[in-house]
Parts: structure tokens; sequence; C-alpha cells
């Protein structure tokens, strides 16, 4: 066998590697959602979903978790999106270069990688303590806001980046002031970018866990929220909750809730998967 | 019935059209009035680099003003000066006095949005909104806080007819205009511009993204709007420049060369270096 | 009137990029501020040299090292797992697959990242552990391990898509060289590709490091709470972030000892995590241009 055939054999073995490492995450995602499915469908029903949080497993449901993360899901909406998208904007539009943009860029990119924990500590000391909103929504939605503020301003940058100069220039030159040409032009021609972003950050907000256990969030409501001050829990604390019990019935319990939240979070992907294909199409300078 | 917002501004429109005319007459700004635009011994730098050297030029009402010369002499520098549209760019600084009709425009009292809406302009590639063809002509009116439907209306049409696309489009007024041909689509930059009644339309290169028939079509347009607006064009073109323009302009490493007459200059140019571009030796 | 307006309008923007840097300002002063006061009770030698992290028993030991080596344990698991399989996948996509392929497959692969972190957890509770446990014998039901395995799964789309921008950023031209003189592929990608892209996958694998280390709840279902100093993949361990969780969750009062406990946690995963970031910018930076 000569060197040739060797190399040509090395090259195909190598694509055969590639194919599998590409598929091999999938297929265990897969495997996983399989057994998933197996284990906790045949749990979910009307009862379930609408049940109070209970000490037995059978008679569990995930009601009080599930009206918890719609309110952290639209607290959090109300107080990040205005700000994110505000500083994506001055950052975009208006900051200059120097110092101080630069320092916002730095900061922006470390805030994104800063383990959500992290944040969860933050926010158990300023929102719960020093402004004393106990272990309510507001202080567990304020804290996730500012975990996804980067992802949100990172993804309104790039959305407006897109616009071509060309059409502001054509603003300035018509007599637009500056902020004329961001309201008319600029944000109409970036709004499904920003969309995109903003979604993809509350599906993250939706699953996460870590920072709302730190802030106080409750493993056991049997109460429905009722206001931003109430205390409160999420399907993800939920489901720990129940994976912490040692009794199978809570592990079936928490695979259902998992299904549920799975279902939430793919939905929630797949729009803004075709927000970003569509607006991608539609915007053709 | 207009309202009382869109009255204001056709008041507004008024009196600053016959302070225009008395200005003319009277000359009481101390500046010869009878020129549209003044530049005197202008330079503008970019940093440390000078794209402009001591540029001294009087523009009358009612012509065609052509400016020639290589990529990179200062020609865009210079069209850009009269709306102001350089001082978005980094390390722009300016020295020496503008006027429009009149007034020093880079004094500290003026407003960017004023001047603008009295000196439009044409960009390089067509560039219409990424919106509506009614909504693309509408936006300098909406802007100023128009909001009479019917003056909007009347304005767009008349705007459109002017530039002669009102027969084309009259029926998808309200299609994206990035659906229109490039041609189209610069002629609705222009109405987008006459839409706000300027007095002054600045043109950069309209013509150099268009085909051959495009390009008639707009040089006769603007043959056409010189009898309502003072138009300034950059031009690439040698030949477009001798066409259209009753004046032209050569400049050339940020100086101006030469101006005069287009007959004269395309005749009879006293500089070498005109001479040369002309002829088509360098550039 | 128009001109306030801009203005008002400017600063409004402006307050809310401010924000970001008072998050910063924030984080570092109540990391700080707590821990100042945990090391006024604990010895900061204590800290770093104890082999035992015991706050919440009588006798109580403040060694962060358990904590450190359960953090590092997982999070080489993860890597080690995650780092052949992202740089295979990467390489693929972007010198071997096709165009439709590619655009299919990244969506699906950003899905591997999406999914939450509890879900993950369950997956190593639940199904990895008692899958590995049939063929090591003796592994116990809570082991880092397989909290390793199932975070590298997650952070595979951080290193695969992060490597493949930088190989595709490597122009043409040299791959064109290297196909001149008879490489395969292969060799082109090997020889050529990813060397000239190195700082962008070196850049890529810190990240997920980072990732990895930050990472809460799958190691606190999975991995045990139990703080050892050891490197044995099979037994249980527990992580700086899992710690913070066991406190929490429990009723320990604020202003206690035990209570600071979870901040010189925090400030201690914070440092890991801020530096690593920060390398990882400073090499991006420092070859961004190279191909410019």
């Amino acid at each position: 066998m000569n060197n040739i055939t060797k190399n040509h054999i090395k090259d195909k073995l190598f694509s055969a590697t590639g194919i599998f490492s590409t598929l091999i995450g999938l297929i265990l995602l897969a495997v996983f959602i399989g057994d998933i499915i197996v284990e906790g469908a045949g749990r979910i029903n009307w009862d379930f979903i609408t049940g109070l949080p209970s000490r037995k497993a059978e008679k569990a449901g995930i009601y009080t978790a599930m009206i918890g993360t719609v309110w952290v899901l639209v607290l959090t909406t109300i107080i990040s999106f205005p700000i994110g998208v505000s500083a994506g904007i001055y950052l975009e539009e208006y900051a200059k270069k120097g110092r101080l943009s630069r320092l916002l860029e730095v900061n922006i990119s470390n805030l994104a990688g800063v383990p959500s924990i992290i944040y969860g500590l933050l926010g158990l000391e300023i929102f719960v303590r020093i402004l004393g909103f106990g272990n309510s929504l507001l202080a567990g939605s304020m804290t996730l806001s500012l975990l996804i503020l980067p992802i949100i301003i990172v993804a309104t940058r790039e959305s407006i980046k897109a616009v071509p100069q060309s059409i502001r220039d054509a603003s300035f030159a018509m007599g637009a002031t500056k902020w004329q040409t961001i309201q008319y032009q600029v944000l109409p021609a970036s709004f499904g970018g920003i969309l995109t972003g903003i979604i993809l950050a509350l599906s993250r907000a939706v699953g996460e866990a870590a920072p709302l256990i730190v802030v106080g969030a409750l493993a056991y409501v049997p109460f429905v929220p009722s206001s931003p001050m109430s205390e409160f829990s999420v399907l993800p604390i939920q489901i720990f909750n129940w994976i912490s019990r040692p009794q199978h019935e809570f592990l079936v319990n928490a695979a259902a809730a998992i299904i549920i939240l799975l279902i939430i979070t793919f939905i929630m992907n797949g729009i803004a998967m075709y927000l970003r294909s569509r607006w991608q199409k539609k915007i053709k300078w | 019935m207009l309202n009382m917002e869109t009255e204001e501004i056709i008041m507004e429109n008024e009196v600053r059209l016959t302070k225009k005319t008395e200005n003319l007459v009277t000359g009481n700004t101390g500046i010869n009035t009878e020129y549209e635009i003044i530049a005197r011994n202008l330079n503008v730098f970019y940093g440390e680099f000078q794209a402009l050297k001591d540029v001294n030029m009087n523009i009358l009402p009612y012509t065609v003003t052509a400016f020639i010369g290589p990529s990179g002499c200062g020609k865009s520098t210079f069209l850009r000066v009269f709306n102001r549209m350089n001082d978005y760019i980094d390390g722009f600084r300016i020295e020496g006095e503008v006027f429009v009709s009149g007034t020093e425009i880079y004094s500290n009292r003026i407003k960017l949005e004023e001047l603008r809406r009295k000196v439009g302009m044409v960009f390089q590639k067509p560039n219409p909104f990424p919106k509506t063809i009614f909504e693309n002509v509408a936006y300098g009116l909406r802007i100023q806080g128009v909001k009479d439907k019917h003056f909007i209306l009347e304005r767009v049409e008349r705007s459109l007819k002017q530039v002669v696309l009102w027969d084309e489009v009259k029926d998808n007024l309200h299609k994206n205009a990035l659906a229109l041909s490039g041609g189209q689509q610069q002629r609705l930059c222009i109405a987008r511009t006459l839409a706000v009644e300027p007095e002054v339309i600045l043109m950069d290169e309209p013509t150099s993204a268009l085909d051959p028939i495009s390009t008639g079509k707009i040089e006769e347009l603007i043959f056409e709007l010189k009898n309502e607006y003072t138009i300034v064009i950059v031009t690439h073109n040698m030949q477009q420049a001798a066409r259209i323009s009753d004046h032209t302009a050569f400049f050339y490493l940020g100086e101006l060369i030469e101006q005069g007459h287009t007959k004269d200059i395309y005749t009879n140019p006293k500089n070498k270096r005109t001479e040369n571009y002309i002829t088509g030796r360098f550039g | 009137m128009k001109r306030t307006r801009e203005t008002v309008i400017e600063k409004f923007l402006l307050s809310s990029a401010l924000i970001t840097i008072l998050t910063t300002v924030g984080i570092i002063s109540v990391l700080a501020f707590e821990a100042v006061k945990f090391f006024r009770e604990v010895s900061i030698i204590d800290f770093f040299t104890d082999t035992q992290w015991t706050p919440l028993f009588t006798k109580k030991h403040f060694g962060i090292l358990p904590l450190l080596s359960g953090t590092f344990l997982t999070s080489a698991i993860a890597i080690a797992f995650a780092l052949p399989i992202g740089l295979s996948i990467a390489i693929y996509l972007s010198e071997y697959a096709p165009k439709r392929f590619r655009e299919f497959i990244k969506p699906a692969l950003e899905l591997l990242a999406a999914v939450p972190t509890v879900v993950y957890g369950f997956f190593a509770l639940t199904v990895v552990t008692p899958f590995l446990q049939k063929i090591i014998p003796g592994m116990s039901g809570f082991n880092s391990l397989s909290a390793g395995l199932v975070m590298g799964i997650m952070i595979i789309p951080i290193i695969s898509s992060l490597s493949e921008d930088a190989l595709r950023a490597v122009p043409n031209s040299l791959r064109e060289a290297a196909y001149g003189m008879g490489s395969t592929r292969f060799q082109t990608a090997i020889k050529v590709a990813v060397p000239a892209a190195s700082s962008g996958i070196v850049v890529s694998v810190i990240l997920a490091i980072s990732r990895a280390i930050g990472e809460t709840m799958i190691v606190a279902i999975a991995a045990g709470q139990q703080p050892r100093l050891t490197l044995n993949p099979l037994v249980p361990v527990e992580t700086l972030t899992a710690y913070i969780v066991q406190v929490s969750l429990g009723d320990v009062p604020h202003n206690s000892l035990e209570y600071r406990t979870i901040f010189a946690a925090g400030i201690t995963l914070f440092v890991f995590t801020f530096a690593l970031n920060n390398i990882s910018h400073w090499i991006k930076n420092k070859y961004r241009e190279k191909y410019e």
C-alpha cells in the first residue's frame, strides 16, 4: 500500500469520524428525550397540570410552578427588554469610539461569561436583602434580567449593525434627527433580529434554576403567586426538587415536568429560528 | 382641511421663501445674496489629512453645477459640506465659511434638520427605505410632524409626477420600494427629496449605478428640475457633465483647479490639468 | 424642544448601557464584601490548605480544595469528552460537509446548548449513571464521571461552533496552496487550516472550560454533595456551584458564617471564570487581524 492510498484512507476515515461526531450528540439527546417520554408521558394529564404540589407523588401537580414560570417570563421580559435594547442602541448608534465604549464592550462580554449562579448571589444580596424584595418573583425576575441582558444587548447590536449605512444617510439627508432615524428606519429594519435574540434569551431564562434557588425560590409553594411580591417556584426548580427525592414516583413526575419544560423551550427556540430565517430572507438590500 | 401643524409648516416655508427674496433684494445679510450657495476660503480636514484646500465658489440659483475630477479629489466631500453630511465622519474639521441662501450653515445657531430640509440629497446608490413606495415619499413630511392625510397624499402624488414615476407606480403605492428597478428606485429617491420642497438638491454621482436608459431619464429629469431648484451634481462621467450642467468645477487633490461656464471649461480650459482630465489623459 | 428630546433620549439609552457596568461593580463588591467578612473569621491559609470542607458540621473545616477538586474533575471530564468531538465537528463542517448539510445541522447542534441544565442533570442521574454502573461495577450512584460526560454533551456546541467560525475565517488561498501540492482534505485540514485557526480554537476551548466550571444543576444533581479531595471519577464529589445550591436550599440564617461560605465559594468561582474569560479575550484580540 503506497502513501497516497494510505492518505486517501485516512481522509475517508476522518470523514466518517466527522459525521459520527456531528451526530453523536444529537443521537444521545434523542435517546435521552425518548427515555424521558417513555418515563413521563403517561403521567401527564389534566390533574398533573392543574394540580398543586403535594407530598404524595401521585397527587402532585405542576400548576404553581408553571404559573411561577409564566410570571417570571413576563416580569423578566418587561425588565430586560427595554434596558437591553436601549443599551444595544446606545452602543451601536451613539457611543463614540473611545474609552467608555471599549469599557462597555469588554464589560458586556465579560458579563456574558459570568456563571449564572453568581448572578444568584448578586440578586440575593442586592434585591432580596438590601432592597428588601424578599424571596419574591420580582427579586428572581430582576436577577434573571441581569443574567440575560448581555444576550439581548449583543443580539440588538448585531441586528442594528446589519442595517446598511445608506439608509441612515438617506434619513439624515431628509432632515431627520438621530432618534427619528433610529425610530423610523433602524429599529423597524432590525426588529426581526432583535426579537429573535430576545426570545432566545428568554428561553434561556425559562430553563434557569440555579440563580433562582440562590435568591430563595422555593421548591414547595402551595399557593399560586398573585403579585410580583409573592413567593414562587418555577418548573426547573420543581423538577430539581422531584429529582432529589429518593422515591421512583417522583422521578416519573420529574420526567413528566421535563416534557412540559422541553416543549416550552423548543417552541421558543423554534419561533426564534423561524423568525431569523424569515427575517434573513426578507431583508436583501 | 389642514390641521394646525401642517399649516404651520406651510407658513414656515413661505416665510422662508419671502425672507430669501427679501435678502436677495436688500442684501441685508452683508453678503452677496445673488448666489444660492457661497463657499469662502474653505478648508476641510479628516484628522491629519486635508481633503479640501482653500476652496472658493459661488453657485447661482436655478442652475446645474457639476463637480468633476478623479476619485479622491474632494468633490464628494465638498458636496457633502453643503448639507453637513460630513459631520458624522470621525476627525472631520472645517475652516472657512459656507452660506446657503444667505445663512452661514456652520454657525452654532443653525439646526441641522432645517438645513437638510432645505438642502436635499440624492446618493450614489439608490437607497430607498425598506418600506412602501408611499411611505418613502411621505417620510420627510412625517418626520416634520405632518399628520394631514390629504396633504401628504397630494404631496406624494405631485412629487412622484415630478420625477415621472407616477404612472409606473400609482397602482402599487403600497408595494415595497425595494421591488422597483434600480432606475425607478433612484427616481423615487429624488421624489422623496422633492416632497419636502427643498431649495437645493445635491446629487452624488446619481447615475453611476444605473444602466444607460435609466441614466438618460435621470438626466432629462435634472434638466427639468433646474427650473425650480438649484442643483449641484458630482459626476465621473465627462459627457454627463457636459450635457446637463451650466457650470463646471474641476477638482484635483483637494484643490479647486478651475471653474466656469461648462461650455468654456470644455472648449477652452485654461489649466493644463483640466484639459488633460477632460480629454481623458488621466483620471 | 426637539433637541431636548434628543438629549433626554440619549441620556436614557446611555444609562441603560451603564446598568451593565453597575452589574459588574455589584457582583464584585457583593462578593468581596461578604468574602472579607468571611476571611475575618477564617484564616486564608486554612482556606487554601485545609483538605476538608465541612462548614455545616459541628466540627467545622473551611478548606476550599475539595470543592476545587470536584469542580476541576467534572470540568476536565467534560472537556476531555467534548474537545475531540467538538473539534471533529468543526473540522468536518468547515472542510468536508456540503453546505446544505451544514445549514441544517448547525441549528440542531445549537439545540444541545438550549436544553435546560436540570434536564441534563436528570439524564446524568437516571440514564447515564445506571448505564455506566453496568460497565463499571462499584460505581457510586452520584459520581463525577456521568456528570462530566453529560456536561460534555452540553458544551459540544460551544467548541464546535466557535472553532468552525475560526476555521472558516482561514482564507481559501491557504487551502488551495495545500491542495495544489497534492494534499488530501484531511492533510489540508490538520496541517494548514487547524494551525491557522489555532487561536480561535483555543478561545473556544477556554470558553467551554469557563462554562463547565460555572455549570451548576448537572453537578448538583448527578455528582453528589460530598466535598472530597479526590481524582476518582467514580465517587461522589461536590463542586463550588453545587455547594452554593446546597446551602441555598437549606435554612441558613443571614449574617452567619455558614451564609458567608457561599460567597467565599462564589468569589473563588468568579475569579476562575473571570480569568479564563479575559484570557480568551486577550487571545482573540491579539490574533484578530491576522488575516485582514
